[in-house]
């Protein structure tokens, strides 16, 4: 065989491999969207996402209380976990070269590795049990410590993108470094960081095991965030594992909701992402 | 280096043109081997920035072994050298760049106008914006339109761009870039050519109106017709900045300036007006340096 069919034949194999790689990885996506909304889209109406649930045997009843609880719970968690997170990449990318830094660090690497149950304990250990009150708040703070890795490393990596001759002529402009680093550095790996951000919202939007024993879940509304609030993870949870068909119906619903719910959350992400780079 | 035998300069050299100020008597510049270094401006020309017993280390590595050197007013100075010989780490001295890199340090002094720049109430950021800077590589800021580029050092600086469309019509025209870029003033600056983009960027460091511009390897990254734009623009700047180029390239180096310091493994080993370097160095390094013989 002369080499040229020898590299010909490399080609082909090595290039069969990947598209089997990339058939693998896709096609367990389209199953589950698939099976989901095959499951769920019978229970997809108006009224699930305006009313509350209905006591078992009744026919009907909605979501409304979970979906909300989720939103709520979720940008709670947002509000304290996407600065946190934003600045320690600052501080990471800009200032990290030190022994506390590398201890940072390392501090977000084992802390993306924890199991979300065991973050769910330590809030429950040491929110709900204090309080005495399982509460939106306290799911809140446990999503937060989850997303707050993730987005601290994807921070620092983007800010570590941004090329340091840009650093350089924001100081060369007389620009003092917090300045140059808020307004050049942080804006221009802006789109990346909302990417990176909204991927990681998205990711616990769908925790289920750090809600169980922090916001609990609640079959009305809640009447503020220190009650016990009910969310789509936890609501698919109870109801799956319940006996009543209905119920399984239900769940199958409220998991084509929350799919739904990340999908639009990652195509906002992105949509905005396009266009800003279209406008500049 | 030879063995670092010190002598003093000869304090009646130390002329510091019109500035007046002269040198203290008996104070000894130490300067190794080989080094002839003269703190003068020829013609008597007023002293905009002046050097010292320059030494840099960063960590242990020392980059420069002492600099003396006076940079004349409205004129354009430039810095040759072969790669490593500390060129660009004394440029970026001078508007105190260096302190981003970790471990640097610097001894001797740094005057601008008579004053030390590295003063213990000297504010490096107030230093930078009477000393500007150009670099190597285009770097216009990619997230700001063009406009807002040309603006940056105002806007980045807290400082009020009043008629902000007057200073940007007016630094586009001084660095010949306006009726290129007129009807696309809200494009990003990402968006131009490379030589346009420097263009861009010594409008952005003109824009708050330095005293002293320091370009490193402006044209390096350039094509010819570009270089030909931004040398032609140096000539232009002359006349109300003062001006301080590192550059590869000793036919740019000649084209351009009115005074050339040849550098050569820390040392400034020659400076004098750009023709006397160019024809009839005293040094014969400098000579070996400019006929090709190294670097």
């Amino acid at each position: 065989m002369n080499s040229f069919s020898y590299r010909r034949m490399k080609d082909i194999l090595t290039r069969s491999a990947c598209v089997i790689a990339v058939v693998i990885a896709v096609v367990p996506l389209g199953l589950v969207l698939s099976y989901v909304t095959l499951q769920g889209i019978s229970g997809l109406n108006w009224r699930f996402f305006t009313e509350l649930p209905k006591p078992v045997g009744e026919a009907g009843g909605g979501m409304a209380n979970a979906i909300f609880g989720t939103l709520e719970i979720v940008g709670l968690a947002s509000m304290i976990g996407v600065p946190v997170g934003i600045l320690a990449g600052i501080y990471l990318s800009e200032y990290g070269n030190t022994r506390l830094g590398r201890m940072v660090r390392f501090a977000a690497d084992v802390m993306s590795g924890v199991p979300s149950i065991t973050v769910g304990l330590f809030v429950y250990g040491t929110v709900v049990l204090r309080t005495r009150q399982f509460s939106a708040w306290a799911g809140a703070i446990a999503l937060a410590v989850l997303m707050l890795p993730t987005v601290t490393r994807t921070s620092e990596e983007l800010l570590k993108l941004v090329p340091d001759t840009l650093r350089e002529a924001a100081l060369g402009l007389g620009v003092p470094r917090w300045r140059s680093t808020l307004k050049v550095v942080l804006r221009t790996a802006a789109p990346g960081i909302a990417t990176g951000v909204m991927l990681a919202v998205a990711r616990v939007a769908g925790e289920t095991a750090p809600l169980l024993f922090t916001a609990f879940g609640n079959r009305f509304w809640a009447s503020g965030i220190n009650q016990p609030t009910a969310s789509l993870p936890v609501q698919i949870y109870t109801y799956a594992v319940s006996p009543y068909d209905e119920w399984h119906k239900q769940a199958w619903t409220a998991a084509l909701v929350l799919v739904m719910l990340v999908l639009v959350l990652n195509g906002a992400a992105r949509w905005t992402l396009r266009q800003r780079v279209r406008s500049s | 280096m030879n063995t670092g035998s010190a002598f003093s300069v000869d304090s009646t050299k130390n002329t510091l043109g019109n500035s007046g100020a002269p040198e203290p008597p008996g104070r000894d510049l130490v300067v190794h081997d080989g080094a002839r270094t003269t703190l003068s401006v020829p013609e008597g020309r007023e002293a905009k920035m002046s050097t010292e017993n320059l030494r840099v280390h960063f960590g242990k590595t020392r980059v420069l072994h002492g600099v003396n050197l006076v940079i004349a007013k409205s004129a354009v100075t430039a810095i040759i050298g072969p790669s490593g010989c500390g060129k660009s780490t004394y440029l970026r001295c001078l508007n105190r760049m260096h302190e981003i890199t970790p471990g640097a340090k610097v001894e001797g002094r740094i005057l601008l106008d008579e004053e030390d720049i590295h003063g213990s109430l000297i504010d490096p950021v107030l230093v930078r914006r009477r000393v500007g800077m150009v670099f190597q590589k285009p770097n216009p800021f990619p997230t700001m339109t063009i406009r807002e580029n040309v603006l940056a050092g105002l806007r980045l600086n807290g400082l009020k761009a009043s008629e902000s469309e007057g200073i940007v019509e007016r630094r586009l025209r001084q660095v010949a870039l306006w009726e290129e870029v007129k009807d696309r003033l809200d494009r990003s600056g990402a968006s131009l050519s490379g030589g346009q983009q420097q263009r861009l960027c010594i409008a952005r460091a003109l824009a708050l109106e330095p005293e002293v511009v320091l370009m490193d390897e402006p044209c390096s990254a350039l094509d010819p017709i570009a270089t030909a734009h931004v040398e032609e623009l140096i000539h232009e700047l002359r006349q109300h900045y003062t001006i301080v180029i590192v550059t590869h390239n000793m036919q740019q180096a000649a084209r351009v300036a009115d005074y050339t310091a040849f550098f050569y493994m820390g040392l400034l080993v020659e400076f004098d007006r750009t023709d006397v370097i160019f024809t009839q160095p005293k040094e014969s390094r400098t000579e070996d340096y400019i006929t090709g013989r190294f670097g």
